[in-house]
């Protein structure tokens, strides 16, 4: 592929709200995560909350959206003027030339697990209920496109894990056949009790903050964020530093709904596939951002897969032991720390992890590396088997 | 500003499963001015997925898969080799409602394989296993725009991958309560077999383009009110146009500000 710039881009997660509080946070080897006191949930785990969202409330005009993966992508969309950033675009371009593809695994569904407690005696849903708005998957999108006054084709992905990875395969097509000129792309997730009590019941949760990679790691912690970042063509003259998206490859594991391929067959195709897609090779990659979620078998497939693809010796880490798994939202949310790691040249830990599976042949980093980066690469693997590598760099 | 270029692609077959449409030629034979007789979806087993799994998938995911599986058929494709992109306004919304309410419940207690089926892309992830189809799989939602956002996708990927994709657009009906505020009355899906070039036996060439000229509407009242009622039924004035055989230019339902052109050659 041609690579694309990332003329803007945030975050916002338990790590912090943009992306000065993000970077001092890996900088110092933190975590985010913390005793889960979420809504009404009763399960003793940790959890990466973003504080504040119980009094953020949606402005009056954007009501029709209220719920709280909307105020996250609210808070997400205010932090390191990229809001500005994209109405910027939007005059280069036209509303009509740039579009939104977004990634969420739950969208509000928060809202209408609380409807559905306050059900009235014949079973109707509260008069308040909003379908189109909280409810359904593209919830996100429609309201990303209402603030920002983006008019251009959009979508959600809801790939699971891997929804707001996939995302940037999906606007890069769209650039590259002349659908548009540039694109929005990212993720938001937010707590929801689908998700905590869901990964419960597959007994995936650890009641300690998640330790990726440990010998010890015993499942994940639940996390939400807000990622974003604008994609357009590499301007003729572009700045020295400048965050580039190089390759994207995705695969499908066909094997199974929620346990990936033991040899992690389905992560191999979609690492090899990034390479090709950006013309490098296994020894072109110094960094890489694992999926890395502290289930036992979701790690040791993926150790197997890296080792097979690009060798045990790259150095890499998870940062979800910081961050927490942020599901749909992790793809976008990893991107964005994976241009941080190129920008101050610095490989983050994986935090909370102690010892590092003697069983994994894997360069796992448990502390803080400073060392030029050239060429990074981030995993976001999901339910479903849906595999998706993303290969960043920067200019010149 | 530039103005917008087409996205271009070579039809190679259908696949459908509605009300009163159990496959493409009995639907092409309907759309093409056939008599419509409006019936419950029926649809069909699973016979391609190991039993354990078979056991574990809804209405909803049999519906996307068996609308695939005729597609593929029909184009004599290799479905292990082709990558998918479904798309879906609600996905599985029984499942959904099924877990809103153990959630609501003093227990809480979701079952794995429930929350597993919850996924966005479970009919992606069946697929996969049902066909072995190694290759990238999407999952999509745009609302009532799914099916074109789905096109849109499935189009992008053919020109720039140069591959052949398949287009699985499917929505079925939520229970009450959700189908008060959701009303989708009963279950449809279609699949295109999207390629490059083109092939002896290939149905069209279709050319898409962002338009913002008004969607066709469906003559016979009740087509029309499967159109305007299922997400992926908005595609039904391109299918019909497909079953005419002729060529010409239609606009589909897509974003709530834009539309899209196709152009049937």
């Amino acid at each position: 592929m041609r690579p694309l710039a990332l003329t803007a881009y945030t975050a916002t997660s338990c790590i912090g709200r943009g992306l000065a509080a993000t970077h001092e946070t890996l900088a110092a080897q933190r975590s985010g995560l913390a005793p889960c006191a979420f809504e009404t949930v009763t399960l003793d785990t940790s959890v990466g909350e973003v504080p504040g969202l119980d009094s953020a409330a949606l402005p009056a005009e954007l009501g029709e959206f209220e719920c709280r993966n909307n105020r996250l992508a609210l808070l997400g969309l205010r932090q390191d003027g990229f809001a500005d950033a994209v109405r910027e675009c939007l005059g280069r371009h036209g509303r009509t030339r740039v579009g939104v593809w977004l990634g969420t695994s739950t969208s509000g569904i928060l809202e209408t697990e609380i409807a559905y407690r306050k059900r009235g005696p014949g079973g109707e849903l509260p008069a308040t209920f909003r379908y189109r708005g909280a409810h359904n998957t593209f919830s996100l999108a429609a309201f990303v496109r209402q603030v920002l006054g983006v008019a251009g084709p959009a979508a959600v992905i809801s790939s699971a894990c891997s929804s707001s990875a996939k995302v940037f395969a999906s606007a890069r097509r769209a650039i590259e056949a002349q659908l548009v000129d540039a694109a929005v792309v990212g993720g938001v997730d937010s707590l929801c009790l689908t998700t905590l009590y869901g990964f419960n019941s597959l007994q995936l949760v650890s009641r300690t903050p998640c330790r990726p990679f440990d010998a010890a790691r015993d499942g994940i912690s639940i996390g939400e964020a807000a990622a974003f970042a604008l994609l357009e063509r590499v301007p003729g003259s572009c700045d020295a530093g400048t965050a580039l998206l190089l390759g994207t490859g995705e695969s499908s594991d066909a094997h199974h709904m929620s346990t990936p391929h033991p040899q992690g067959r389905g992560a191999r195709a979609a690492m090899l596939a990034a390479l090709a897609d950006a013309g490098l090779g296994p020894t072109d990659i110094d960094y890489i951002n694992f999926h890395g979620t502290g289930t036992p078998g979701n790690d040791a497939a993926e150790a197997r897969a890296v080792a097979a693809t690009l060798g045990a010796r790259v150095p890499g880490s998870s940062t979800k032991g910081a961050t927490g798994h942020t599901l749909g939202a992790a793809g976008a949310l990893e991107a964005v720390i994976c241009t941080l790691a190129l920008r101050h040249s610095l490989m983050p830990a994986g935090v909370n992890t102690t010892q590092v599976d003697p069983a994994l042949e894997v360069h796992y980093l448990r502390e803080n590396r400073p060392a030029p980066l050239r060429r990074v690469l981030s995993n976001s693997f999901g339910f479903g088997g849906s595999n998706c590598s993303l290969i960043f760099g920067r200019a010149g | 500003m530039s103005v917008a270029p087409a996205l271009t692609a070579s039809l190679r077959a259908v696949g459908l499963i509605g009300p009163g449409l159990p496959d493409w030629p009995t639907a092409a034979g309907v759309l093409a001015g056939g008599e419509y007789a409006a019936q419950p979806t029926v649809i069909p087993a699973l016979e391609c997925l190991p039993g354990a799994e078979r056991r574990r998938t809804g209405t909803v995911v049999r519906l996307a898969l068996n609308a695939g599986l005729e597609a593929v058929s029909r184009g004599a494709a290799d479905a292990a080799a082709l990558p998918a992109v479904f798309t879906s306004s609600g996905g599985d919304g029984l499942n959904c409602h099924e877990i809103c309410e153990t959630l609501a419940s003093a227990e809480r207690y979701i079952s794995p394989t429930r929350f597993h089926n919850s996924v966005h892309n479970a009919a992606a992830g069946y697929w996969g296993i049902a066909t072995g189809a190694t290759a990238a799989a999407n999952a999509l939602c745009a609302h009532d725009a799914s099916f074109g956002a789905g096109l849109i996708e499935a189009l992008t990927q053919v020109q720039v991958e140069a591959t052949a994709v398949l287009l699985i657009a499917y929505d079925a009906s939520y229970p009450d309560p959700m189908r008060s505020v959701r009303p989708i009355p009963d279950a449809f899906a279609v699949a295109l077999l999207l390629a490059p070039e083109v092939r002896a036996g290939a149905l069209a060439r279709l050319t898409v383009s962002v338009t913002d000229a008004p969607a066709a509407r469906m003559d016979d009242a009740p087509l029309e009110t499967l159109r305007a009622s299922v997400p992926a039924a908005r595609s039904l004035p391109l299918l019909r146009q497909l079953a005419l055989g002729t060529a010409g230019r239609i606009v589909i339902d897509y974003l709530g500000d834009q539309r899209l052109s196709v152009e049937v050659a």
